[in-house]
């Protein structure tokens, strides 16, 4: 089995296990106000992380490329309150523009 | 249960956001295809694991050529909430067997919000199913049609499907930075990442920021 099939089923199996834990345990099991704080912050550190790798990387070395316009681009229409495909599409075209011009 | 957009204000919401957010599920699509997944990879990753920003850490990270395990754990961190949503959500739906499994399958971000907008368990129920529903079945549509529309073009660069996906993680963060704090999160894990990224294989830089939120977290 390849890395990327071990990835989409494990994944699903977590994912689908922790839906189906939190309709199935006690209220009070998760309801702790550090675990809470704790876990709003997660997807925050977890997406900007992300949003780092995906913009200035390529194959584990820091770049600077055509990314960077699109992900600006994208936090501006963010910041003028886009709707999200446009907030997308935008960044799209505009590394692409790019990307196909120099 | 009826579903009627025009009568009742519930269903209209619920429709709005199923729809709005189906169509995101396009760029998902294009992303598992830039990342090397096939259609069929990627679909699955719509159908079973759905929840968007896992599904975008997945194939992000495998993209990135990090390891499995890497990108099991940051999508299990990333599909957390959704075990706070079920705690929220289980008392209001009163479910159990086989309606509890498919209930469970569709407690995300936007059946969850929309549930707990409405006033009475009545409407959250509906909020909750309508929504849900909704968005598995436009999420999984344009899933597809995002995949088959990506496989179709060469070079992902070229349409500009490399900045699409970081763009598409801004999407999803930005509404989570309201103070000032959660921007310094932000920077901070940013900067732990990329500092990460040169010495440590890819996946590791990613995950490694959770300890950022369990710092930032312990005091209020």
């Amino acid at each position: 089995m390849t890395a990327i099939w071990m990835a989409v089923i494990g994944a699903s199996l977590t994912a689908f296990l922790n839906k189906y834990i939190g309709h199935s345990v006690p209220e009070k099991w998760l309801d702790r106000p550090r675990f809470k704080r704790i876990n709003t912050l997660v997807p925050i550190v977890l997406l900007s992380a992300l949003v780092g790798i995906q913009t200035f990387t390529q194959d584990s070395k820091l770049v600077i490329d055509q990314r960077l316009a699109g992900v600006a681009v994208a936090l501006i229409a963010l910041k003028f309150k886009a709707p999200f495909p446009v907030v997308v599409i935008s960044a799209a075209i505009t590394s692409a523009g790019i990307y196909n011009l120099l | 249960m009826f579903i009627n957009p025009k009568t009742n204000p519930v269903d209209r919401t619920a429709l709005s956001v199923a729809f709005t957010v189906g169509l995101y599920g396009a760029a998902f699509g294009a992303a598992g295809i830039t990342a090397g997944f096939s259609i069929l990879q990627t679909c699955l990753l719509s159908l079973l694991l759905f929840s968007g920003a896992s599904q975008f850490a997945v194939v992000g990270i495998m993209g990135a050529g990090g390891t499995a395990i890497s990108a099991i754990a940051t999508a299990t961190l990333l599909g957390f909430r959704n075990a706070l949503y079920g705690i929220q959500m289980a008392p209001i739906l009163k479910v159990t067997g086989i309606k509890r499994i498919l209930s469970a399958q569709i407690t995300i971000d936007e059946s969850t919000a929309v549930a707990t907008l409405q006033e009475n368990d009545s409407d959250r129920r509906r909020g909750f199913y309508v929504t849900g529903i909704g968005v598995y079945v436009f999420w999984n549509l344009f899933t597809y049609l995002g995949a088959l529309g990506a496989s179709a073009i060469g070079d992902p660069a070229a349409w500009g499907l490399d900045a699409a996906v970081p763009a598409a993680f801004c999407g999803l963060v930005w509404p989570r930075i309201k103070k000032k704090r959660e921007f310094l999160i932000t920077a901070a894990a940013i900067a732990l990442a990329l500092l990460l990224t040169p010495i440590t294989p890819a996946g590791v830089p990613i995950i490694t920021t959770v300890i950022l939120a369990v710092i930032f977290g312990w005091k209020k």
